[in-house]
């Protein structure tokens, strides 16, 4: 009996009341659809946040100079004052669970130029071991080394903006001159992170110079602004923040505990947020879409409950020209499996479409930038899950339609 | 075809009853049934006729293996019929009684041929050759041309043949009509009577039909009478 004619009667069945079957598919159509898309949609919009975060060192803090806001060592509150190169070596040899001191220079809105184009970059001095805190996607060239540093050479990593607007026509500009005020520094790569975490400015309208350079050249003395630290694996940011303000603080007269004039900025603690987002993302993902995804099934098996209770005369001259409980059975359980099988896989096909349009859509210079569309695996699971629900959804209805006796048919009249 | 039938002894014997009691639980326990026994010969044309309440659509329940007896035995055709599990009944309803309702009972989305070849859908007949045997049996009705018709395009008349024909198709034993010409008009139901006859005749087929119409108990070999659920002699 497992022939093409159960297939004939099951079709004949669902295609006999075309509105009721479609109706009742749409609600497993619109669970399945809902679950796949905000998986896929989720994951995506993940990675669309985290490539904010791309290449940015997590266990890492910023550390950077405020007015006082205590009275310490007779000066009084509100005194200005500035990190100064001298506090890296502190930071190094006071504090050994940090791993990298990075300070850093910046200066908004200066002019870079290159022929007729002109790009408002935001100039900052670095040294190579930046690369560490925030690290760069080279295009071309190469990053600010320790030469560099030493010899001061007037050298220059530029952003990916300022890169295609000072170089509109492309090409790798390494070797090229470019003027930031009336000074010219020779391009040696081309930073493409794209990343919007960031120090002082997004890397890509951003020009790098060696940090040593800068110093000179924009009249800044031995005066750092910030200074970025990672911690070394196995130590946390918190546990060393108030040895890094003490350190720092003795240095320049300021209260060890004034913690809003020796700002540390534990970026952590943003991660750890983020992480909790997501996790939170995650689960009212999976809460509204297998909730729908229920909803819809149970919705099959209410309206199986009300066919079979409409078709109790059928069922029951079925049952006394010879159908077997078990041919009832199969049947209404099959009709709850096409039903919820069809639905779903229409479901699960209209997700992965849209999804593939919105990868479509963050795709840039042919690369992806957030991956919507979700695992083959995830696609099957969701097809077993569908399988599954549509025995559960029969049940009900089935047990019902076993317990018709053959004796009904004939009291229905 | 394969009988689940075992020949004994008491092959002429179609039907045996003896000491059949039926009480339905409810809220008030119902006697309905109370000691029957009847026998009825391979081959006879038996009518019940009883008040309505006197048990005799109890009775054809039980004949036709729809519902259970309490106590006594009930043999068809040489089988005991006695707590069988849904499975094994509907085999037995399928391969050795052929039904025909008041109403008919045909299933309205499917067309006369498709109602005919049910039974054999459910015997595992390919379906080629359930097509052609429902035709054949329709073509006896003289309903060929209304092979693709569904049952609402049809007379009363049709229809009981098409319900004929459906209980005629595995080549049962026994038909058990439950007031075969009750929803039909006097004309027609002579007309099916005379249809029923034949076959009872021609064919040699056991048949019981339920009634309370005179008219149809007098064509009849054997008129059962039953009133408070014994048979009246």
């Amino acid at each position: 009996m497992i022939d093409l004619d159960s297939y004939h009667e099951l079709l004949e069945t669902l295609l006999r009341n075309k509105t009721r079957s479609f109706l009742t598919g749409f609600g497993v159509f619109w669970g399945v659809f809902m679950l796949v898309a905000l998986m896929g949609g989720g994951a995506g919009m993940k990675e669309m946040l985290s490539n904010n975060f791309e290449g940015f060192a997590t266990n890492s803090a910023i550390i950077w100079a405020q007015p006082t806001t205590k009275p310490y060592h007779g000066f009084r509150k509100g005194r200005m004052w500035t990190l100064s190169t001298s506090d890296i070596q502190r930071l190094q040899e006071q504090v050994p669970q940090i791993d990298v001191v990075s300070p850093m220079l910046n200066k908004w809105g200066v002019q870079a130029v290159n022929g007729d184009n002109k790009f408002n970059a935001n100039v900052k001095g670095l040294l190579p071991n930046y690369a560490k805190v925030e690290t760069p996607k080279l295009y071309y060239g190469r990053y600010i080394n320790d030469m560099d540093i030493a010899q001061q050479r007037k050298v220059c990593v530029i952003g990916k903006r300022v890169y295609k607007t000072l170089f509109p026509q492309g090409g790798d500009p390494c070797g090229q001159l470019v003027r930031l005020d009336s000074v010219y520094y020779t391009v040696i790569g081309v930073d493409y992170s794209t990343g919007n975490m960031s120090v002082n400015g997004t890397a890509d309208e951003s020009v790098a110079i060696p940090l040593s350079l800068m110093q000179r050249a924009f009249n800044r003395g031995d005066e750092i602004e910030m200074i970025a630290i990672t911690a070394r694996p196995g130590t946390t940011i918190n546990d060393i923040t108030p040895r890094i303000r003490e350190v720092i603080a003795r240095a320049h007269h300021v209260d060890p505990a004034d913690e809003k004039s020796v700002m540390v900025f534990n970026t952590e603690v943003l991660f750890g947020m983020m992480d909790n987002l997501f996790d939170g993302v995650d689960l009212l993902i999976w809460l509204v879409g297998i909730g729908t995804l229920l909803a819809g099934a149970i919705g099959v098996s209410n309206i199986m409950m009300v066919t079979v209770k409409e078709r109790t005369t059928e069922i029951g001259i079925r049952r006394a020209i010879g159908a077997t409980p078990r041919v009832i059975l199969t049947q209404i359980i099959s009709e709850s499996i096409l039903l919820t099988a069809v639905a779903g896989m229409t479901g699960i096909l209209f997700a992965v479409m849209i999804l593939q349009m919105m990868e479509l859509g963050f795709t840039e210079d042919g690369i992806v930038q957030s991956h919507f569309q979700v695992t083959f695996w995830i696609a099957v699971g969701a097809a077993a899950l569908l399988a599954a629900l549509g025995v559960l959804a029969g049940l009900a209805p089935a047990a019902r339609a076993m317990a018709i006796k053959p004796v009904d048919a004939m009291r229905e009249e | 075809m394969a009988s689940p039938v075992t020949p004994s002894a008491r092959y002429n014997t179609m039907i045996h009853l003896h000491g059949i009691h039926k009480t339905y639980f409810g809220a008030q326990p119902l006697h309905v049934l109370k000691g029957i026994d009847l026998d009825i010969a391979e081959g006879e044309l038996v009518s019940i006729m009883g008040a309505s309440g006197s048990g005799k659509s109890t009775l054809l329940n039980i004949l036709g293996i729809l519902d259970d007896y309490d106590e006594g035995e009930y043999s068809l055709a040489g089988t005991l019929i006695k707590d069988l599990s849904e499975t094994r009944a509907a085999e037995y309803r399928n391969r050795l009684i052929g039904f025909i309702f008041q109403s008919f009972n045909l299933i309205g989305f499917k067309t006369a041929v498709e109602n005919v070849e049910l039974p054999l859908f459910y015997q595992g007949v390919s379906r080629k050759k359930r097509h052609q045997m429902a035709m054949e049996e329709l073509a006896k009705m003289g309903l060929t041309d209304w092979a693709e018709h569904y049952p609402n395009e049809m007379s009363g008349g049709q229809r009981q043949r098409v319900a004929i024909a459906r209980a005629l198709v595995t080549r049962p034993k026994i038909i058990l009509a439950d007031e075969p010409t009750g929803a039909l008009d006097s004309k027609t139901g002579v007309e099916v009577m005379e249809l029923l006859k034949r076959l009872n005749r021609e064919e040699g087929i056991t048949m019981v039909i339920v009634t309370h119409d005179p008219n149809v108990a007098a064509q009849t070999n054997r008129i059962i009478r039953i009133k408070d659920g014994v048979i009246e002699e």
